[in-house]
């Protein structure tokens, strides 16, 4: 069993929870995830890793509220345990000692997206962010971006904070008016990711994203998490979460993505009266 | 007391085809003790003792079955978990027909003894009426570590904490048990059964550490570092093969892996009150012809698909799963199209909607021995389906193979051991099961373990002797 220390509620949607996982805790690196069960009948879902502390052996994880295991999830508090959290899965993150390097995180992708960036501002990287989502209290981690970012620059959907429109304007508004990156680290909805990279490659901007699909066991086992990378099938959890985003098969992900929809309806009306 | 000179093996009953289709209870319902003891006295307990040779964890037979002829069902028992952790799981899922039952005198007349039915017997008997306490050991405060509590992993930990050793399983899943709870079905290996036959083979406290992923949470090194004298590495086959064709990313294309899991380990059969979902359609099509793929056929049935085809390349004669689980499909009304390969599988709106094969003959025999199937030219057609399922073999998992430096490994990624001791090319480490033999057997894997604890056994005891 694994103690939930902390929970707190970053918006009305995406809540925060410390948990106490001592294997993850020793181990895990930026863009590696976790996979939980709530209770002893519970789905496992991949999440990614938002903070850790060794000493504490604590890890954060960072979530939003969209089906019917992190309903179940959300009902936890302090003081109650999770049934099961095995990790770090995945390969960490290959972070380089760039000159400058610029984050995108879209709506609850600025979770794992936040210790690469710290990790790279540690290693010396200057970092700009784009923090987007579709209004204001849906940003979320900004103050915690801002003890290192050099620049933060917000957008939203409904111009309720920041820059009304897309990440992607404002990535290219800054290109535009001379802003030189080496990298783009962009991690969030699948649609903000593939346009992001649809942008960057006629610059010829290195490009990395995160992925997060459906998964059963996270350790290469059962192969449902498998996208198309360069042509070539991947299993994100042995071989990624982090691949060049120019080479991500975003449609076809999106479909799979998909594919429990009904099913998800359907339990979430049917065990959580929800409309 | 004169043998049974029946040429036939008792009956054993078992769940109507048409009744069973619609549920995943088991399938066979075992013996009474009347009809064990009926069974059992078809052995001639012969001089030879052929039937021993031909198990890999050397039970031995004959005596047992004499107990339970006998009507002794405490001693057979104790005679059949002194080499067999895991009887009860063994009686039902191992291919005693090409290994022990095969080398039976009474089949060269006749049907051989039911030794894998009377096994499951002693195993069910024991676990419900039988109390037995584990001997006291004498603790020697040596700690091993076994990576994987799967067939292999649970044999080598049973066997090395009956000699004393301090032992931790580190198990990837939630659950123990490997492909035990993972990829055989309900409706063959009940799981309530799995877990408390488990749960009396690592009765002599054997320390379980679920939810550890060997490679990522911690390395093989870091064991030692941890005070681990010796690792047993039984972590399984792995990743699962696709046949790269066209289609095979498309929505209701499963892995046997992700199937198998979602339906037993999650227990996807139950959605919504098990909240992990199973696509299935009205048509499905599984891709393969062993063992695994036959579970995931039966297990399409049982999930109400209307037609469930095994599309296998080779014929029925070359098909590597059990007569027994062919015969059982058969009877469920699976279709087999033999000779039959797919080339690709068709969509629509990013969904399956059918499967273009091509029709295979035999030609010459291959590097294995069986004949090559030759694609006949100009063959090609379409099955309309909904849901593929991929059971056509893994590799094995990089994860340890890449995170331990000095372990040796095969080509193919296979784990390179000494067959009589199941070492590896490092210091104190040994490994078995599919992670040295790629998929095979349960009982092969358990040998393997138990093979690798005496070997363990040995190098330790003699280090300890060194020291004083």
């Amino acid at each position: 069993m694994y103690p939930i220390l902390a929970k707190t509620k970053l918006n009305n949607q995406v809540e925060e929870m410390i948990v106490h996982a001592p294997y993850v805790a020793r181990r895990c690196e930026p863009g590696q995830f976790i996979i939980l069960r709530v209770d002893d009948k519970g789905e496992r879902i991949p999440l990614t890793i938002a903070e850790y502390d060794r000493a504490r052996e604590t890890v954060t994880i960072i979530y939003q509220i969209v089906g019917y295991t992190t309903q179940k999830l959300s009902e936890k508090q302090a003081g109650d345990t999770l049934a099961d959290f095995v990790g770090p899965l995945g390969r960490p993150t290959e972070l380089h000692a760039h000159q400058r390097v610029i984050g995108i995180g879209g709506g609850v992708g600025a979770a794992p997206l936040y210790p690469q960036l710290k990790k790279l501002s540690e290693m010396g990287v200057s970092v700009d962010l784009i923090l987007g989502a579709r209004s204001k209290d849906l940003i979320i981690l900004e103050e915690k971006f801002s003890k290192f970012c050099k620049n933060i620059y917000v957008t939203t959907d409904d111009g309720s904070y920041g820059t009304k429109g897309l990440v992607t304007n404002k990535l290219k508004e800054l290109v535009e008016k001379g802003a030189k990156y080496d990298e783009v680290i962009a991690i969030g909805p699948l649609i903000m990711m593939k346009f992001v990279s649809l942008l960057t490659k006629p610059w010829n901007l290195k490009t990395s994203v995160s992925l997060n699909p459906v998964m059963v066991d996270g350790t290469g086992m059962c192969g449902g998490c498998r996208v198309t990378v360069g042509g070539q099938t991947k299993f994100v959890c042995v071989d990624g979460p982090d691949f060049d985003g120019h080479q991500v098969d975003y449609d076809e992900l999106m479909r799979r993505q998909g594919m429990y929809k009904t099913e998800e309806a359907h339990i979430c009306k049917l065990q959580l009266g929800a409309a | 007391m004169a043998p049974n000179m029946s040429p036939k093996k008792v009956p054993i009953p078992e769940q109507k085809p048409e009744e069973r289709v619609k549920n995943f209870n088991e399938v066979a319902l075992g013996y009474t003790p009347e009809q064990a003891k009926e069974e059992a006295a078809r052995c001639l307990q012969c001089k030879m003792r052929p039937c021993v040779e031909g198990c890999p964890v050397g039970v031995k037979i004959p005596e047992f079955i004499k107990k339970v002829a006998e009507g002794d069902m405490g001693g057979a028992s104790r005679i059949l978990s002194s080499d067999n952790c895991l009887p009860a799981i063994c009686g039902r899922v191992c291919p005693q027909e090409t290994q022990c039952e095969i080398l039976c005198l009474r089949g060269k007349k006749g049907e051989p003894v039911a030794i894998g039915r009377l096994e499951r017997f002693v195993g069910d008997y024991a676990m419900e009426n039988l109390q037995e306490q584990p001997p006291a050991v004498e603790r020697n405060g040596i700690k091993v570590a076994v990576v994987g509590g799967g067939p292999a992993g649970l044999t080598c930990a049973g066997e090395l904490a009956r000699l004393g050793y301090g032992v931790t399983i580190f198990e990837a899943l939630h659950a123990l048990g490997g492909v035990l709870m993972y990829g055989i079905p309900e409706f063959r290996l009940p799981k309530a059964l799995v877990g408390k036959e488990i749960a009396a083979a690592l009765k002599l406290g054997v320390k379980i550490e679920k939810n550890v992923v060997v490679g990522r949470s911690v390395t093989v090194d870091e064991l030692f570092q941890e005070g681990f004298k010796a690792v047993f590495i039984g972590c399984g086959a792995g990743l699962p093969s696709f046949m790269k064709i066209e289609g095979e990313n498309l929505n209701g294309v499963y892995s046997a892996n992700e199937f198998l899991t979602r339906s037993n380990l999650m227990t996807a059969y139950d959605f919504p009150n098990s909240p992990t979902p199973l696509k299935i359609g009205q048509r499905v099509a599984v891709v393969g012809g062993g063992n695994v793929a036959m579970d995931a056929a039966r297990t399409a049935k049982r999930l109400g698909a209307r037609e469930v085809y095994i599309v296998y390349r080779r014929g029925e004669k070359e098909l590597p799963a059990r007569l027994e689980e062919v015969h059982h499909a058969k009877e469920e009304g699976i279709i087999f199209k033999l000779l039959c390969n797919p080339v690709k599988i068709l969509g629509k709106d990013g969904w399956v909607t059918g499967m273009e094969c091509v029709e295979m003959e035999l030609g010459e025999p291959d590097e294995s021995g069986r004949r090559r199937p030759v694609v006949k030219k100009g063959s090609n057609f379409t099955i309309e389906l909904e849901t593929v399922v991929i059971a056509i073999g893994q590799s094995p998992n990089p994860l340890i193979r890449q995170t331990t430096p000095g372990l040796e490994t095969q080509k193919w990624g296979g784990i390179i051991v000494d067959e009589a001791t199941m070492k590896t090319s490092k210091e104190n480490v040994y490994a078995g099961g599919d992670i040295v033999t790629g998929a095979a057997t349960v009982i092969l894997a358990m040998g393997a373990g138990k093979t690798a604890a005496r070997a363990i056994h040995e190098s330790l005891r003699k280090k300890a002797a060194a020291v004083a």
